[in-house]
């Protein structure tokens, strides 16, 4: 991921403080936080919930570092530089927090599609396996109705996870929350961080916390506008397209297969970058980089899925029964699909029925 | 905003309960009828109705205290109103386990089985009733319970209720056009039984239990059981009042000045200087300014700040007044915990009599200064106690501590420079402007200045309040209360709640003072000391603790909201002799989960959650017999 200095500066230029990192003298500008000064420095920490195009709001605590003085460990993604302050990111007690929350994280969540998570796992000497076994998964909606407050009494053989079957409600994306380590960044990015549609918040409290529409209802019933953006900032893979999802299910996605292709989204007047992920000639996802400063990462609808018109072949799959050439249902765990996408308005049209669209007819690239 | 609605109604009974809260929708852009033509083509409350969002938790509760739960009807009118995103609201409604988004029974038991209780029989208590009455109503994701029958009374199982002077205890919550909540003290499961019934005959408990009522050198608890705590006239007449009348004369900076002098430190349980946070907040630029009074005492053991509310009102109205004037505060909000409910209709009684009598409003005691005081009630959060928690609670959020820095004393509620204190710390307050801050530290040690309150419960003979100057030791405080219930040998005391520790009996010589307590590598916390006695299990203390602090952990940070799973189940599996390899091993794994929630956790709930824990791991030795081979 590229630094924001690509972006154009509209602030004036700011102090210069002085501090030291892991012995060395370093300066930084007034207002960074720990986290870029490290990285400034070539050392990037690890971090999951943290993103430059986001609020920082720090839940995940892996990035935390020793600040001398300060009485417990600090998280360098949203504390800010200051004069004088000596920072040290790898001493034995970071080293330990670090540690127990990525062994509290792996044996509680699905971390199988975490970018970087296990090279930390090694590198921390991590053993989430001495928690116990992990829980088999709940069903189906048990942790969506967990009430605050009082819990069963813990099963001593298992160590609880938050494993669930998979939200398959509608044809553009699944909401794996087995994966899920509430970093938050969802709900910016679908809140006033960006897209302002509130579809999604945190509910509950303690471990039975969870991102949910209102009463868990399914996203077609939602405020969900199906923008995709909380796919694009997801660490975990918990977000995920259809597409994507379906094709692990049956074995076929395969990065190293995958060619990525920028290009500008031919919707609308805004031109945001697209980037198009393509296996095997077919558009598998769609993203959009982060440090473009048109829209930092962000798409609407059209963009980020409505692509399948670049790819009708004759003789190919309609695009009814089947996702993307993947018959439906491959993988699916859940309760089935409703089938409905969007609110019935003309952006869901778009993304399901290519043939509607003013550029439906045109032959593939 | 573009809000989308769910299509589902409130009920005429919700909506009365939520207007009666919010008052009657103006427009349809705030949830009610389309008034002429004009409006369906323009918008222009949705700044006004957002504006209100602090009104949310008030309005859930009134739904919920209205029919006993908050139906998607419920919810979506009230997001109307506020225009509040649904799942938002959703959020914010299923972070409080006073508030159900499940159909519950308009009556609903919630019976302490917290730590306190323990000590005071509530284990046999509760199995008593769960035999006669059935299981508690379906909780937390293994029993996905719902109920049908609103007239079906159930009851729930409640982390500490605060009524530990008077264990075990429980709290009724009766929906309705008047809901009623009623706390019964000193129970039974045969009295409990009744009270599910609908018998209306059992009395509520009635006072805070004040063994020193009267003693002429209290100065915190003087009114306390001797003035009518429903009388303005009684309280001026024993002093109440002299202490904002000498602030007028002295100045803002002259009341900062003798909380400065008097040394006073904040009773919370953070220990941190009153008048240097005053001083803070009175010299920023940024208006307005906010007064916060933090009455979300919900740590286990805990009962001080109920009886100073229950017992002496206005002593806390005074106080917060004179806060106001100091800090330059026109707003004070008192955040008390859900669960008090006589409390509440104290404090409420006695901000009405203030304003009547000219003592809040727009000009408190004929001054060019204006200050009024708002109650806002818990939803039933731990977590609320933390003060950027409990803004967040205000401001219509989940309540979620922010991450410090920035300190409240320059961006707390609404983003303003906010003071916020302990009742306690308050109380001390109008006594400090009334005889002046040298006179306060006369009495007290050099560093922890004045008297100090503590909540003697547990195996003890006469638990309750007890005032004494800095300097006490546990054992003098525990002589004072009468010593170990029905003589028996002392085990352990636990001080300063389910965050603080438990010491040896060949430790009660330590001096109760904020130095004495943190050379003895212990916490004076919220006063807590609770005895425990050789008949009580520890071990089943120990579950309890742990299971609170998973229940109480908002889900934030991942330290805290895995690390008191993990914590929960090793001790479990110790108790339970299940272990994964020896107990030396899980009593290891114990440890690093516990330094890593104290290092890691954003706020003071993961940072103690391990340490009542540890101590009775290092300093009681509890698991050495099972060590050994």
């Amino acid at each position: 991921m590229t630094a924001p200095a690509a972006l154009v500066q509209l602030t004036p230029p700011r102090r210069s403080i002085e501090l030291q990192i892991d012995g060395e003298a370093v300066s930084a500008p007034e207002g960074t936080t720990i986290f870029d000064a490290c990285r400034q420095r070539g050392n990037v920490l690890p971090t999951l919930c943290y993103l430059e195009t986001l609020h920082p709001v720090n839940a995940c605590r892996v990035c935390v570092v020793e600040v001398e003085n300060s009485r417990v460990l600090v998280p360098s993604c949203s504390r800010k530089v200051e004069a004088g302050m000596v920072v040290h990111t790898d001493t034995p007690r970071v080293r330990h927090s670090r540690k127990m929350v990525l062994e509290f994280l792996a044996s509680s969540v699905d971390l199988s599609t975490t970018p970087h998570v296990s090279e930390w796992l090694a590198d921390y000497a991590c053993h989430p396996e001495r928690f116990g076994p992990p829980a088999p998964p709940a069903a189906a909606g048990v942790r969506d109705a967990a009430h605050a407050g009082h819990h069963a009494a813990p099963d001593p053989e298992y160590a609880a996870t938050v494993h669930q079957p998979t939200k398959l409600d509608n044809e553009l994306y699944v909401r794996d929350y087995r994966k899920c380590i509430l970093c938050y960044k969802c709900v910016e990015a679908c809140g006033t961080d960006y897209q302002n549609t509130f579809a999604i918040a945190v509910a509950g409290r303690g471990f039975d916390a969870r991102i949910s529409t209102e009463f868990s209802i399914p996203l077609p019933g939602s405020a969900c506008v199906y923008c995709g953006n909380c796919i694009a900032v997801c660490p975990t893979g918990a977000l995920m397209f259809s597409s994507e999802h379906d094709r692990r299910a049956a074995g076929t996605w395969d990065e190293s297969r995958q060619a990525v292709v920028d290009t500008i989204c031919p919707y609308c007047g805004v031109g945001c970058t697209l980037s198009l992920h393509v296996q095997d000639n077919e558009i598998v996802k769609v993203t959009s980089p982060f440090d473009v400063s048109i829209t930092r990462g962000n798409l609407c609808i059209k963009g980020r899925f409505g692509w399948q018109y670049v790819q009708e072949r004759p003789g190919a799959g309609s695009g009814r029964g089947q996702r993307n050439g993947v018959p439906r249902g491959a993988g699916d765990q859940g309760d089935g699909e409703s089938g409905r996408v969007g609110k019935g308005g003309g952006n869901g049209r778009d993304a399901t029925s290519p043939a509607d669209s003013p550029l439906g007819k045109r032959a593939p690239g | 905003m573009d809000l989308r609605f769910s299509l589902a109604h409130a009920t005429d009974a919700e909506r009365s309960a939520v207007d009666a809260c919010l008052g009657p929708p103006t427009s349809r852009w705030d949830g009610g009828e389309r008034v002429g033509t004009e409006e369906s083509r323009t918008a222009s409350s949705g700044h006004a109705a957002r504006a209100r969002r602090d009104l949310l938790l008030p309005a859930l509760q009134a739904a919920q205290r209205r029919v006993g739960w908050i139906s998607e009807g419920a919810l979506t009118y009230i997001c109307e109103r506020l225009d509040v995103p649904p799942a938002e609201a959703y959020g914010v409604a299923t972070f409080y386990s006073l508030l159900s988004m499940t159909p519950r029974p308009r009556r609903v038991l919630h019976v302490c089985d917290d730590i306190v209780c323990q000590c005071r029989g509530a284990t046999a208590m509760i199995a008593e009733l769960e035999r006669a009455a059935g299981p508690p109503l379906g909780h937390g994701p293994h029993a996905d319970h719902v109920v049908l029958d609103p007239d079906a009374p159930q009851w729930i199982r409640s982390p500490c209720l605060g009524l530990c002077d008077q264990a075990p205890a429980a709290l009724l919550q009766v929906a309705g056009e008047t809901p009623t909540d009623k706390l019964f003290g000193a129970t039974t499961a045969a009295e409990l039984q009744a009270v599910l019934r609908g018998d209306d005959r059992i009395p509520e408990r009635a006072h805070p239990t004040v063994p020193q009522a009267g003693a002429p050198t209290l100065r915190l608890l003087s009114r306390m059981g001797v003035v009518d705590p429903m009388s303005l006239d009684g309280y001026r007449s024993t002093g109440g009042y002299l202490g904002l009348r000498r602030a007028f004369e002295i100045g803002p900076t002259g009341v900062i000045r003798e909380v400065l002098d008097a040394k006073l430190l904040g009773r919370g349980g953070a220990a941190f200087p009153t008048g240097k946070k005053w001083d803070a907040v009175a010299r920023q630029p940024t208006r307005p300014h906010y007064l916060i009074c933090n009455a979300d005492e919900s740590e286990p053991g805990t009962f001080k700040d109920r009886a100073l509310m229950e017992g002496d009102p206005f002593a806390l109205v005074e106080a917060m007044t004179i806060a106001a004037y100091a800090t330059g505060c026109a707003h004070g909000y008192i955040y008390i915990r859900g669960e008090y409910p006589l409390a509440i209709e104290r404090i409420e009684h006695a901000i009405g009599q203030a304003r009547l009598r000219g003592l809040l409003g727009e000009h408190v005691m004929g001054q060019e200064f204006q200050f009024d005081l708002e109650v806002r009630r818990g939803g039933g959060a731990y977590i609320c106690g933390e003060e950027t928690a409990l803004f967040n609670s205000i401001e219509g959020f989940r309540g979620e501590p922010r991450n410090k820095p920035p300190f409240p004393v320059d961006f707390g509620l609404f983003a303003k420079p906010t003071v916020v204190n302990n009742v306690e710390t308050l109380v001390n307050v109008p006594w400090i402007a009334r005889d002046g801050g040298a006179a306060f530290a006369a009495i007290g040690t050099a560093q922890s200045a004045g008297t100090k309150l503590f909540c003697l419960c547990g195996c003890i003979e006469r638990p309750g309040v007890y005032e004494v100057p800095f300097g006490a030791t546990l054992r003098d405080l525990i002589t004072m209360a009468g010593g170990v219930r029905g003589g028996r040998p002392l085990r352990t005391v636990l001080v300063g709640g389910a965050a603080g520790l438990f010491v040896r009996p060949d430790e009660l010589d330590i001096p109760l003072t904020f130095e004495g307590t943190r050379a003895a590598q212990a916490t004076l916390g919220s006063g807590v000391i609770m005895a425990v006695d050789d008949t009580i299990d520890i071990r089943a203390l120990l579950v309890r603790i742990a299971a609170f602090f998973r229940d109480e952990s908002c889900g934030q940070c991942v330290p805290c909201r895995v690390g008191t799973v993990r914590q929960e189940e090793a001790l479990h599996r110790i108790t339970l002799r299940r272990m994964r390899g020896s107990v030396a091993d899980e009593l290891a794994l114990l440890g690093e989960i516990g330094l890593g929630m104290k290092d890691a956790s954003i706020c003071g709930l993961g940072q103690t959650a391990y340490s009542a824990i540890e101590s009775a791991i290092n300093r009681l030795h509890l698991f050495e017999d099972a060590v050994a081979p």
